[in-house]
């Protein structure tokens, strides 16, 4: 019963992983064919070690990293909380706020490109008429990152709020009442019942969004294109660069595994935090 | 109201606010005229035309694209929740070694960067002969839809009572035989909301899209929407028109499921 | 209707965890054989090994004179009554309790019949087209007991089917299968907690406790000679008074087997420490011994006058006295 799905995923996900490994230790060019498949060892990892390209753009992707999560855990540790209160209409509110997340995220990038448009876009409008000079968004190094953290943030929340609401659900409400009696205010209750017992529900969520965070491609792609020039570029999107434009094949497998290393890193740490759960919660 | 539930609403209210306006936005430039586009917004629209919508099905065929991604993320959905749940059935029931390494494994693969796996895939796909067409989408697409509904069914059925499939046997059906008649008609509620992840995931997968299709006839709307190209600029009426085409359906499902949507999602991340 | 026989069966668990060690026991053909025993005795991996859901690691189990220990469930042809019913919640009434004759192939109209005569002897006909969620509990079990029977199989087990009813319901149903086992003359293994149950409708009682058999003999039999101190302790409510005598042994007497007479004339005394009417009998609790260490359950008749802090004699009825080994815990009397 098991095989059907096992195998297709050992062979379709398993293989082509040892496969990009095995790649990456070869000098595989495909604009340059002549030079057939040489085995070079661990030569394109100290080339992109090197690359200053590559380290840019590994700042960028931590820099983005810490960035959105941490902004999209704390408003949707905020909306968790505002939803915890039972009040009418609450599943529409969770439907609504779900649709960002359900859509492409082709789609956000684009609709977050127009508003933050030089001309016809509506942020520049409201700046505007607020009195403030906005900046040439896509073509400032810096600002270039508002629009597409801002992106990121508007489409991830409702999962994290989701899942950190679960997550307050499963807390006893019994025991806000014993503090509430023991004299304990709002911020107390927070900071010593709700945050500890949520710790679980936001480790999850830490470690989901972190690990989507550093693989952020789609949104880039559309919005900036990594640009201007390279300001905005991702691992990912360098690495699909290499990969797909220039063709080093070799070159961007090695950068693909140093990107698996670090998913699969903080896989690890989601199976240790989360396996504790899957083998001894059994019922 | 008391104080704590004022912030409350108001919180939510901005939230939702935030949520729907650029939603809000984007369909009121979408029927907005191309001249007036590129003049200062306002925010109340006046004089809506949809030229837009007319432009991208009879000039652009949008219609060529949103049947490519139906199909893909159809035959995905389809084939991913049947030999899945198949698997997740085997993983939450049966007694053999190896089946929490099984699970973690389906779980890592599931958070492999899609990255990482582009090459390969390419190459394999392209000795295939299967770049841009179906099937060369179809099997790379099973690389996250797989893991996806081997995981949030195992966590499912696992909440299932034992003794159901127990009475079935008893009664004189076989493992299979009972996981037919009495698992899976249980088991609808479950399925339908993996179901519904599975094709909202595929249908708005872009990388692998981008890079095992070559041309028009096979491209899936993301892929199409990113590449809109103007004569000299961006024509941005289309590609929003466009933008609220690809999400209109996704749209629907949600908010008519979001309770299942959300059972199915935090069951399997929080409780494990 | 079948006999039933374990020879040696033995389950361990992967963990270690040992739920029989070498049971053997026979079931005649029809007759009614009860499982009892506290939690984790070990009745309902019996019981689960003889439907087949569970495999002995060691030993046979026979079913007529089929050697069974390796067959699946659906080849052996026992009907099972789950405690929590099992109900498949999606059929209806009607299709739940034909569901075993269309597994194993019947024809349509023979599956209409027997489930309309099932359900007529169970009071069911009203019912027949809703779903077990419109459902009472009581109402459920019957149910369940109805899929059972409509099957006609050649052994019916059940495990604790009445545990979810209230004490009325109980009550009546205990009376209800008892009945029905009358009227079917089928062979049926039934898994309780509750010694009362076991003792009124077992026509065989098997006393369970770590995975042992303990006894399994008719209840009269288990309750007037228990075989071991785990039995006397187990079967008879309020619990057996324990005595150790100098040899070594224990002394048993039942609190119904002690007679309250005026205190200096019984061959043990004692200070009464709490009285408890029951309505058709007292409960005492009488302290005795050298300093008072030792305390004794006593039935006395409802309208004895007595009261705490009295000073009475208790006379034993020697036929009615029990003697165990202290270290093998079995009867040496």
């Amino acid at each position: 019963m098991v095989l059907p799905a096992v195998g297709t995923i050992l062979l379709i996900a398993l293989f082509p992983l040892v496969w990009t490994v095995w790649e990456s230790l070869h000098l595989h060019d495909l604009r340059m064919p002549w030079l057939g498949r040489p085995f070079i060892g661990l030569d394109n990892y100290i080339e992109a070690l090197g690359d200053e390209r590559f380290r840019e753009a590994l700042v960028h992707t931590l820099a983005f990293t810490v960035a959105s999560v941490t902004l999209e855990l704390t408003l949707g540790c905020v909306l968790a909380l505002a939803m915890n209160r039972a009040f009418r209409g609450r599943g529409l509110v969770r439907a609504a706020i779900l649709v960002p997340w359900a859509i492409p995220t082709v789609v956000a990038a684009l609709i977050w490109r127009f508003m933050f448009d030089g001309d016809s876009g509506i942020v520049n409008a409201a700046l505007a008429w607020l009195g403030v000079d906005p900046p040439v968004w896509f073509v400032d190094r810096l600002a270039a990152w508002v629009p597409v953290v801002l992106g990121d943030v508007w489409k991830e929340t409702p999962f994290v709020a989701l899942l950190l609401l679960a997550g307050l659900q499963g807390i006893d409400a019994s025991l806000y009442e014993a503090a509430r009696i023991d004299g304990a205010s709002a911020w107390r209750q927070f900071r010593h019942i709700t945050l500890p017992l949520l710790k679980p529900a936001l480790l999850v969520a830490l470690i989901f969004r972190t690990r989507d965070a550093f693989r952020v491609f789609d949104l880039v792609y559309v919005m900036t294109g990594g640009g201007p020039g390279t300001a905005t570029e991702p691992i990912a999107l360098y690495t699909f660069t290499s990969l797909l434009q220039n063709l080093r094949f070799g070159y961007g497998s090695a950068l693909s595994v140093l990107v698996f290393l670090v998913a699969f890193l903080l896989a690890l740490g989601y199976i240790r935090v989360v396996g504790a759960d899957l083998t001894g919660e059994r019922r | 109201m008391s104080r704590g539930a004022r912030w409350a609403a108001l919180a939510v209210g901005l939230l939702v606010l935030a949520t729907a306006f650029p939603f809000y936005w984007t369909v009121v430039a979408s029927l907005t005229p191309e001249a007036r586009l590129f003049q200062a917004p306002s925010l109340v629209p006046t004089g809506l035309v949809l030229d837009h919508y007319r432009a991208l099905f009879v000039e652009r065929a949008f219609w060529v694209p949103i049947r490519n991604s139906l199909v893909v993320a159809g035959c995905t959905t389809v084939f991913s929740v049947f030999v899945g749940s198949l698997c997740a059935y085997a993983l939450a029931r049966l007694r053999f070694r190896g089946k929490v390494p099984l699970l973690g494994l389906v779980l890592a693969v599931s958070m492999f960067p899609q990255i990482s796996v582009v090459s390969p895939l390419f190459l394999l796909l392209r000795s295939l002969r299967l770049i841009d067409t179906y099937p060369g989408l179809i099997l790379p697409y099973l690389t996250f839809a797989l893991p996806l509904t081997v995981w949030l069914l195992v966590g499912f059925f696992r909440q299932l009572p034992a003794e159901l499939e127990e009475a079935a046997m008893v009664d004189g059906a076989g493992r299979l035989r009972a996981f037919r008649e009495v698992i899976v008609p249980v088991a609808v509620p479950g399925l339908a909301a993996t179901a519904i992840l599975t094709f909202v995931y595929s249908w708005n997968e872009f990388l692998f899209a981008l890079s095992f299709t070559l041309g028009p006839e096979r491209q899936t709307v993301p892929v199409a929407i990113a590449l809109f190209r103007g004569q000299y600029q961006v024509p941005w009426g289309q590609v929003l028109a466009a933008a609220i085409v690809a999400t209109a359906p996704v749209a629907a499902l949600v908010l008519a499921f979001q309770r299942r949507i959300v059972q199915g999602l935090t069951a399997g991340a929080v409780k494990g | 209707m079948a006999t039933i026989r374990f020879e040696g069966v033995q389950k361990t668990y992967p963990n270690g965890h040992v739920a029989a060690r070498g049971l053997d026991l026979a079931v005649a053909d029809g007759e009614f054989v009860v499982l009892v025993g506290p939690s984790g005795c070990g009745k309902s991996t019996a019981l689960r090994m003889l439907a087949g859901l569970e495999t002995p690691t060691a030993g046979r189990i026979f079913i007529g004179d089929h050697d069974v220990t390796a067959v699946p469930p659906q080849e052996r042809d026992v009907a099972m009554v789950f405690q929590s019913y099992a109900l498949y919640p999606h059929m209806t009434v009607r299709a739940n309790m034909g569901f075993g004759l269309r597994m194993r192939g019947a024809p349509p109209d023979r599956i209409a019949a027997r489930v309309a005569e099932v359900a007529q002897a169970l009071g069911l006909e009203m019912v027949l087209d809703r779903k077990p969620g419109q459902l009472s509990g009581g109402q459920r079990q019957r149910v369940a007991l109805g899929r059972a029977i409509a099957r006609e199989p050649q052994v019916f087990l059940f495990d604790e089917p009445l545990s979810n009813l209230d004490t009325k319901l109980r009550v009546e149903t205990r009376a209800e299968l008892a009945r029905l086992h009358r009227r079917l003359r089928a062979t049926i293994v039934y898994v309780t907690h509750d010694q009362e149950e076991a003792m009124t409708l077992g026509d065989r009682v098997v006393v369970m406790h770590d995975g042992v058999i303990e006894q399994a003999a008719p209840p009269m039999e288990v309750y007037r000679r228990p075989a071991t101190l785990f039995v006397a302790g187990f079967v008879g409510s309020p619990e057996m008074n324990l005595l150790p005598q100098p040899d070594g042994t224990l002394m048993g007497v039942r609190p119904q087997d002690l007679t309250v007479i005026p205190s200096g004339t019984g061959e043990l005394e004692g200070i009464v420490d709490v009285v408890e009417p029951r309505g058709s009998e007292q409960l005492l609790y009488v302290r005795t011994g050298p300093d008072g260490a030792r305390e004794l359950r006593v039935i006395a008749p409802p309208d004895l006058a007595i009261a705490p802090e009295q000073a009475v004699g208790l006379r034993l009825d020697p036929a009615r006295l029990h003697r165990f080994d202290a270290s093998t815990g079995r009867r040496v009397n």
